[in-house]
């Protein structure tokens, strides 16, 4: 069972890392290109400052923010991202996943960053949704 | 013979890490301790073939100095570790997350069944009806 | 039973190490590992792609439909969590 944790240390220490762990996981994300990081390694950070939220303040903080359903949505968000960024590749005349052919500038790097969102939102999500379950109802 | 022995140590830790995990997962009668001995099992084969990838004196496979774009770069091969282990144990690694968490969702399942998690007394109430378990 | 158990991991371990011998050495830059396919994505990584890091080129450009794949196994792992833990409706006895 996962109640509120009754220091104040750890309450206010809490609040205040958050917000920093979650740029943070952007920041690798978005980062993926030009330094060590992507899309598997952003979606654990971001997962896990929810994680923490859970662990500090009890399981009701994080089902205010994210009901089941809503992490539901979420996994299936991620893999229709990635695969709906295949189909448009198919759409526009090339083969399935083929980069190249997106009207934007430099379409590979973008390509890739857009298929990187979407692979950190499923893990994110999916993580959450296990230590949710895990946890005594 | 100390060249021989030293030239391949790494395999020889990460068989020892296996051995490890293996033992643990057969001798063991908690079914918690089984699940870990797996995992030190899948992890020890992950750090085995990340280590194939090594180069004596290689960087690690960023490409250098594209800031600037005014430059060339030409990289050869042999300065840059290899990243192709690097690629694939990142999708080992998540799976094994996938799985020890789907695992575990078992293992709680058992445990509110049977009200333990022994291994021989979970065989021994499989066979008997709930008023005659201890 | 213990015993058993001992022996059977120390020779599977000796079988191992028997086996290793024919490995290439650590930070070989020789081995087979590192001279088929890999001098070929190092070498052309920023004239194809324009992106630095080769690990994630590899992942999301060269290999992008494995990595498809492997997030249908989270996507799978994770729905498969939430099946199994589901609390049941209790059943009316009409």
């Amino acid at each position: 069972m996962i109640i509120k944790h009754e220091s104040i240390i750890i309450k206010t220490i809490v609040r205040v890392l958050t917000p920093f762990i979650q740029i943070f996981a952007l920041y690798v994300i978005m980062h993926g290109h030009s330094s060590p990081g992507g899309g598997f390694q952003g979606g654990v950070i971001l997962g896990a400052s929810y994680i923490l939220l859970g662990l500090s303040f009890g399981m009701n903080e994080v089902k205010k923010r994210f009901s089941e359903r809503l992490l539901m949505l979420f996994t299936s968000l991620g893999v229709f991202i990635y695969a709906g960024i295949g189909f448009l590749c198919l759409i526009l005349g090339a083969n399935f996943l083929d980069y190249g052919i997106l009207p934007i500038a430099e379409p590979r790097g973008m390509g890739m960053l857009g298929v990187e969102i979407g692979v950190g939102i499923t893990v994110m999500a999916v993580m959450l949704s296990i230590f949710h379950n895990l946890s005594a109802e | 013979m100390i060249e021989l022995l030293l030239g391949k140590i790494n395999y020889y830790i990460y068989i020892f890490l296996m051995m490890i995990g293996f033992y643990a997962m057969m001798g063991k009668k908690n079914l918690v301790k089984k699940l870990i001995g797996m995992n030190i099992f899948q992890w020890s084969i992950i750090l085995f073939f990340v280590s194939l990838g090594a180069k004596k004196g290689g960087k690690i496979p960023i490409v250098e100095g594209v800031a600037d774009h005014s430059a060339h770069i030409v990289s050869h091969a042999i300065e840059y570790v290899n990243p192709l282990p690097h690629v694939l144990m990142l999708t080992a690694i998540v799976v094994g997350v996938g799985t020890t968490g789907v695992a575990l969702a078992l293992l709680l399942m058992i445990y509110k069944k049977y009200k333990t998690l022994e291994e021989d007394e979970i065989l021994r109430r499989m066979i008997l009806p709930p008023s005659m378990w201890e | 039973m213990r015993p058993f158990y001992y022996i059977l991991t120390f020779i599977t371990g000796a079988l191992l190490v028997y086996g290793a011998s024919d490995m290439p050495k650590w930070g070989d830059p020789n081995s087979p590992a590192s001279t088929h396919v890999s001098p070929r994505y190092i070498e052309r990584v920023l004239e194809e792609t324009e992106v630095p890091n080769m690990v994630t080129a590899i992942l999301a450009d060269y290999r992008g439909y494995d990595t498809l794949g492997e997030t249908t196994v989270i996507f799978t792992a994770g729905i498969a969590c939430i099946l199994i833990l589901r609390k049941r409706k209790k059943e009316n006895n009409e």
